[in-house]
């Protein structure tokens, strides 16, 4: 990959940009639509959040189960991991046996990692 | 008693040879065969015509461009990208300026898109609920148009004109942001995948690293939605969701690094143009990666098999459970692009792209990957129509378990290969290389099933308790054959 100018960066990412603001346009004139065929009513009964029938008892903002969290905190490990990697991939080929073997201790630790949590029974869902 | 003429006692009639429900549906409903087959004789003639005149006309140009007579211009329908450079050309020579010609290309570029996406999402939900239909052997909408095919358009004005809710205690704010946030980025995924040649909305040369950072987007949107509806069935769903997409993106972006090893580059067009030039798929050489990636974007876009975020059986809707009318209609149509999204992208990296073996000279390559996201598609269709669903702790412990050390696994081969690969000049490399990872497939992944305790079930058949205390066994057993 040659090096870039910023100039051509931008003009690279400038179609993002405009892709965003027609996506944006069709998402908020879908809305408007909707705004102006619905009925609208401000019910109080009709504005209850769904719960099979019954009455919610109380704010859903509750207690969730720390499983997840320890999900987020392996998925961080590895995100990370992929950023590394990803530069790797590209210029692995042209170094050599060397880049292979630091990959492949870099993976070795993080793999240790993951076997301690297996270990731990973290990845078992409880 | 009266004499009655000794008749033959009456036989039953023969039953015609194919006396399925399926057959008789097919044979009864107006399906699209059906509708090719009966069409008036002009409508025929006219439509084989015309296919045949684009074709033909195609292949003439294609012919004379690679013959060195005509080269690409506004013409050279295979590829529309020619078109819009040539109207660049024209709006530069007319002393617009670069900033004009450059915007209205993106425009166009952009627009394009959206309506590409917004007819598929059309065509698609009716395509997925005849497929469906046909699946579990009913008919399917048939009444809305010609075969039912103005459904689609009859369930968005629907939509539009049903009434938005907002949930009491919701977090307005909050509550307004999701149907945007995971409309847009399903659309601006769509920006690297390389219709044709010069046919790319964005051909960035970090498109494959775009396309996972975009797709991962979506994750905030729905866990807002889950967030701000105050509804447990929302909250819930969108922590499965949350934990489901996080950990099925691990195994995408490994098993995307294979490819990019292999190809040496992060631009979609390259990757096509190494699969072309090479005359070989990427999903051959590693299918366990082809696997890995269509396995974990049905997690990723919550599809069927791994669709337990949104099982309407235990949580309602999962996280849009508390949205209604058009926002809820916005979260149906991303999960259908979605998928669509994932044909795409599967194509793109691992069957080809817009690539068919040199057909692509002669037809256009928009077609080509066309049929191939409705393949991938309809393979989604049908392990819908197949599948049950797993449960949380199954999928999560398959991802984390078995996918990840797996692809990590081989990651590390395709590595060695590659760099054989770039070092050795064999003719039949590429050959020996898909014979030896499709060995390598079988042997890891029996290895590490038995390792991580997958092993199937050994098939015996039990007495189902019902039936020996009703006494309905000796029944069973008459019916079988009379085997003890």
């Amino acid at each position: 990959m040659e090096p870039q100018s910023i100039d051509q960066l931008y003009s690279n990412y400038l179609p993002v940009l405009i892709a965003t603001i027609v996506g944006f346009v069709l998402v908020i004139s879908a809305l408007l639509g909707s705004r102006l065929l619905a009925p609208f009513s401000r019910e109080r009964e009709k504005a209850t959040t769904y719960e099979c029938g019954m009455l919610p008892i109380r704010r859903a903002s509750t207690n969730v189960g720390v499983r997840f969290y320890l999900y987020a905190i392996l998925f961080i490990i590895f995100d990370v991991e992929a950023v590394f990697i990803f530069p790797w991939a590209l210029s692995f080929v042209g170094v050599g046996a060397q880049a292979y073997w630091v990959m492949v201790a870099f993976i070795a630790i993080l793999g240790a990692g993951l076997g301690y949590a297996w270990k731990k029974g973290a990845l078992q869902w409880r | 008693m009266t004499t009655a003429p000794a008749s033959p006692p009456r036989r039953p009639e023969a039953p015609p040879a194919l006396a399925t429900p399926m057959a008789r549906q097919i044979r009864e409903a107006p399906t699209l065969r059906g509708m090719l087959t009966r069409a008036p004789a002009p409508v025929k003639v006219a439509g084989a015509l015309a296919g045949l005149l684009f074709f033909a006309a195609n292949a003439a140009i294609g012919y004379l461009v690679i013959d060195g007579r005509l080269d690409g211009h506004w013409y050279d329908f295979r590829d529309l990208g020619v078109a819009v450079g040539e109207l660049r050309v024209w709006l530069d020579d007319r002393g617009l300026g670069p900033w004009l010609s450059y915007w209205v290309t993106a425009l166009i570029g952009a627009v394009g898109i959206l309506s590409f996406v917004g007819g598929v999402l059309l065509i698609g939900t009716w395509i997925e609920r005849r497929l469906l239909a046909k699946f579990q052997i009913r008919r399917g909408p048939n009444r809305v148009g010609p075969f039912g095919l103005l459904q689609p358009l009859a369930d968005a004005i629907k939509l539009v004109q049903k009434e938005v809710l907002i949930p009491r205690g919701a977090d307005r704010i909050l509550f307004y942001l999701p149907p945007v946030l995971v409309f847009i980025p399903a659309m601006l995924a769509w920006g690297p995948v390389p219709w044709a040649p010069t046919m790319s909305y964005l051909d960035i040369n970090v498109g494959l690293v775009y396309v996972i950072a975009i797709s991962s987007l979506s994750v905030l949107a729905i866990f807002i939605a889950g967030w701000s509806s105050n509804n447990h069935y929302a909250l819930l769903g969108a922590m499965r969701t949350v934990a489901m997409m996080i950990s099925y993106e691990i195994p995408v972006s490994i098993s995307l690094l294979s490819v990019a090893l292999f190809t040496g580059s992060l631009k979609l067009s390259a990757i096509v143009g190494w699969q072309s030039d090479h005359t070989m798929w990427l999903g051959l050489i590693m299918p366990f990666a082809l696997f890995t990636f269509f396995f974990s974007s049905t997690a990723e876009i919550n599809r069927t098999p791994n669709d337990i975020a949104e099982a309407e059986s235990e949580i309602v809707a999962g996280f849009h459970t508390e949205y209604s009318g058009m926002k809820a209609g916005l979260f149906l149509a991303v999960e259908l692009g979605n998928a669509l999204l994932i044909g795409a992208l599967a194509a793109t990296f691992f069957l080809g792209g817009y690539t068919f073996f040199g057909l692509e000279q002669w037809i256009p390559p928009y077609l080509i990957l066309a049929v191939k996201i409705s393949a991938v598609y309809f393979l989604f269709v049908w392990l819908r129509g197949t599948l049950p669903r797993f449960r949380l702790d199954q999928l999560m412990g398959y991802a984390w378990k078995f996918l990840i050390p797996l692809s990590i696994a081989f990651m590390g081969v395709s590595a060695v290969e590659a760099s054989i690969l770039a070092r050795v000049d064999l003719p039949g490399l590429l050959l020996i290389v898909l014979v030896v990872n499709a060995a390598l497939t079988v042997v890891f992944v029996r290895l590490w099933a038995r390792v991580v305790g997958y092993e199937a079930p050994r098939d015996e058949v039990t007495m189902p308790a019902l039936t020996t205390s009703v006494g309905g066994l000796r029944a069973a057993q008459r019916l079988r054959g009379g085997a003890s």
